[in-house]
């Protein structure tokens, strides 16, 4: 420790002179970095791997180094010699970890020393050789994923959407080592508005990495890996669904390793496979929100329970949580939405939404005559799905592309629009187009009425489509008319990128009702719905 | 046990004996009376009937108010109706329930008028519509507070309820011009502010209003002029329309047209809607919301 003590008072003033001009915030990280370093300190003295985690420090020292040095020219303000504020003791390990740890003031108290004391140990042992079992926290549950060292002052920035900095990368790549998953590389040049996003390519699936058959992976959550990177299932309904019907698969097949707690040692099982899924498309938040259900209901699973009873348990949870949030959110939402529908109405659609099929399907059988405008964009041309579905049933449709829509609308009374979540300042994020849609429709005083699920419901905020979006395949736009194959050759041409963005935000102004299974409620009450919602858990 | 014609009864001598109570509170202070006098035996019952209630009183005076009050007076009183076995003991929680929101509500004309009366200043120009109780309240005490301002009413026709308004500042000497109801754009620029009263707020934050008042918003967006409502908080109703033709045709028409007129389409609906974003700020005996908010707090009256 004594040799660390001179490295360590420039880290702990930039630290400090960080804190300062950050407010009051870090004052209270600051605390928390104490007290992990005090009991740090018992820990290494009762325990004998000292060493070890001094050779740790030194490792980490270079890397904690940098990210103050980058500070200084950021921070101009106070170059004042600390102030009463106590000087923290020499700053072992804990220095990199806290300014890692202290980024997410979010979570209580209790969950952050454990996660520290996780990582903590996880760090220790694999510095030493060992096989490292407990795994970093998983990427995709956003709030949790920790920003990169150079970055504390942007506290929640989760890791899909760094892509153009090499350190998140890095450590990006090797936790994805640790967990035995390959890391898919990124394709073509990427436009650079969006250069921070991931761009892979369909041809390209993860799977091809993967040795068959996988040790380290279940093949259900394999199949389904590739399922979602190949497009043959999309949609966020379907894909939550997916999703939960491959866990019920991973935990009938668990068994729990001797010695090892079923809360713990399932959720630490989880953990790779989220990972793998990320990788082979990114998560919605519908899938985030589901996992982190099925992380609770496994975290309440006592020591006490048996192994059988436990696993029934759990699937009767996950049974419940697709048949509540989704299968009878569906029918509810239908029975409020058959209320705004009336005789002789012209409704438009936009793409293939499952709830909104399901709510025209529900208004058409209960008898009453209406007429719908299938909207449909490129590449994706999904609209076809949904008006196969409606002319199935025998509802009277027109087909038109997106770029027909200020033609069209003076005839139309109602637009329904799917989303695929709601966020928590009113935005819809939604297929893209939809805000486009909902714009002109706003100019020609046409009502527009968003259906969706709770379960969508997230407590992110976001103003544009830029900060956190999908970027697909950029190959999907290339097209073949008439025998001539445009834009082939794509990547030969230098200025040239192509942008095939799947998600927009559409801000609440445009939207004059949100229907979800709680009733209709204006799109600015969002964020009370959350509140009720966890007061009720 | 009251039936329907002794109902209907007691709901018009409440209205004949004090003409200045809001109607929905005549149609609670009914409710409550029937309460007293049922003598059902099961909780399902009681609300059973005390929903029939409800709906003969709306086939008398068939504003959103009425309508909201009751559903509001259920769900208060049957908030208890878990507690207790005994159906007697029962019966007093609801009635004293009952008569501690007939108290609250009555109250809530004068919170409201002490919220809004602020919001005018001396030498304001005050424009509003028809014949509101409520908007009169603030004004009389905007006047008790000594200060000077003057009032533009409209005519509000087809029953020029306008007039009604009118005299009844005059008796407060507040200076007031009568206007047709198609001025309203020439003499806005003339007006500083513009409060109106309502027959019902609904879920998205916009109100249910004598016809005309939609109109009036629209004019003083673009003139940019503060677009005020005050309201009770009993006459917030579960309703969203999107527009004009959403609005469920019971409340549009008054209670006898609807009972004798055949062909609705040839007479003219007495209400409309004025949606959210034309208002400025609400005020209620909850306190002073934004639209938005209306449905913050109906979430928490109803949920």
């Amino acid at each position: 420790m004594a040799d660390s003590g001179v490295t360590d008072e420039p880290v702990s003033k930039e630290e400090i002179e960080r804190a300062k001009s950050e407010g009051k915030e870090l004052t209270k990280e600051e605390k928390q970095r104490l007290r992990k370093e005090k009991k740090h300190h018992k820990k290494n003295k009762e325990k004998k791997d000292d060493k070890a985690s001094q050779e740790s420090e030194k490792e980490k020292k270079p890397v904690s180094t940098d990210a103050p040095v980058s500070q200084p020219p950021s921070q101009p303000t106070t170059q004042k010699a600390p102030s009463p504020v106590p000087t923290p003791a020499p700053v072992p390990v804990p220095a990199s970890e806290a300014a890692v740890a202290a980024d997410k003031p979010a979570k209580s108290k209790a969950e952050l020393k454990a996660e520290r004391r996780a990582r903590q140990e996880a760090e220790r042992s694999s510095k030493q050789g060992k096989k490292g079992d407990v795994g970093q926290p998983a990427p995709t549950s956003k709030p949790k994923a920790p920003p990169s060292e150079l970055q504390p002052v942007v506290k929640r920035l989760p890791e899909h959407i760094q892509a153009d900095n090499p350190d998140v990368l890095r450590k990006l790549a090797k936790k994805l080592e640790r967990q035995q998953i390959p890391l898919r590389s990124d394709y073509g040049y990427k436009v650079s508005l969006f250069s921070h996003l991931h761009q892979y390519s369909r041809k390209a699936p993860l799977t091809q990495l993967l040795s068959i058959p996988s040790t380290v992976i279940h093949p259900a959550i394999v199949r389904l890996g590739l399922q979602y990177s190949q497009g043959i299932v999309a949609g966020s309904n379907a894909r939550s669904v997916a999703l939960l019907h491959a866990f019920k698969q991973v935990i009938m097949d668990y068994t729990t390793p001797p010695k090892e707690e079923l809360s713990r040692d399932l959720v630490n099982k989880l953990k790779p496979y989220i990972s793998f899924l990320n990788q082979c498309r990114p998560l919605s938040a519908s899938m985030g929100n589901a996992i982190k259900y099925i992380k609770k209901e496994i975290s309440y699973i006592s020591s006490q329970d048996k192994e059988k009873e436990a696993k029934t348990k759990l699937l009767n949870c996950i049974e419940s949580y697709i048949s509540d949030k989704i299968i009878i959110a569906a029918i509810a939402i239908a029975k409020y939405s058959i209320e705004k529908i009336s005789e002789g109405d012209v409704i438009l659609v936009y793409g293939c939404s499952s709830l909104v099929n399901h709510i025209l399907c529900e208004a058409f059988e209960k008898g009453i005559k209406f007429h719908v405008i299938v909207v449909d964009s490129r590449p994706r041309l999904e609209g076809r799905e949904a008006l196969r579905r409606l002319v199935k049933k025998g509802i009277s449709c027109t087909y038109v592309l997106i770029s027909a829509v200020s033609y069209i609308l003076p005839e139309v009374s109602k637009v329904f629009l799917g989303a695929h979540a709601l966020l928590a300042n009113g935005y819809v994020m939604s297929r893209v187009g939809t805000s486009q849609i909902a714009l002109v429709a706003k100019a020609f005083n046409v009502p527009v009425l968003v259906c969706c699920e709770t379960y969508k419901f997230c407590e992110r905020v976001q103003t544009d489509s830029f900060v956190s979006n999908e970027l697909d395949d950029p190959d999907d736009l290339i097209v073949t008319r008439k025998g001539k194959t445009q834009l082939e050759d794509w990547q030969q041409v230098k200025s040239l990128g192509l942008l095939n963005l799947v998600y927009d935000v559409t801000p609440p102004d445009f939207v004059d009702l949100v229907i979800t299974e709680l009733g209709m409620i204006p799109c600015t009450s969002v964020p009370v719905v959350l509140r009720v919602k966890n007061v009720d858990q | 046990m009251m039936d329907e014609e002794e109902l209907v009864e007691y709901f018009r001598a409440q209205l004949r004996e004090d003409p200045d109570i809001a109607s929905a509170v005549a149609a609670i202070r009914t409710l409550l009376e029937f309460l007293k006098r049922d003598k059902g035996e099961t909780i399902l019952g009681l609300r059973e009937s005390l929903k029939w209630a409800t709906a003969c009183l709306t086939g008398v005076d068939s504003s959103v108010a009425v309508s909201s009050g009751g559903e509001l007076f259920l769900r208060f009183i049957t908030l208890t109706s878990l507690e207790h076995q005994d159906l007697s003991r029962c019966k007093k929680m609801m009635e004293e329930r009952g008569e501690l929101f007939l108290e609250k509500i009555s109250m809530s004309r004068s919170k409201v008028a002490k919220l809004c009366h602020t919001f005018i200043k001396d030498g304001a120009k005050i424009l509003t519509h028809s014949y509101s109780r409520v908007v009169l309240r603030v004004l009389e005490k905007a006047a008790a507070e000594k200060k000077r301002f003057s009032v533009y009413v409209t005519e509000s026709q087809p029953d020029s309820a306008g007039r009604q308004m009118a005299e009844a500042l005059r008796k407060l000497n507040v200076p007031v011009t009568v206007v047709l109801d198609a001025a309203v754009g020439y003499v806005l620029e003339k007006v500083d502010l513009v409060i109106i009263g309502a027959e019902g707020v609904v879920e998205s934050g916009g109100i249910i209003n004598k016809i005309g008042t939609y109109q009036m918003a629209l004019c003083s967006k673009t003139h940019n002029k503060p677009f005020y409502v005050v309201a009770e908080s009993f006459k917030f109703v579960r309703l969203y329309p999107l527009n004009q033709q959403d609005v469920p045709d019971k409340f549009k028409y008054k209670a006898d047209t609807l009972k004798t007129v055949q062909n609705l389409s040839e007479e003219h609906p007495i209400i409309d809607y004025t949606p959210p974003s034309l208002i400025t700020l609400l005020f209620t005996d909850l306190g002073v919301l934004t639209p938005s908010a209306v449905s913050d707090e109906l979430i928490k009256l109803y949920l």
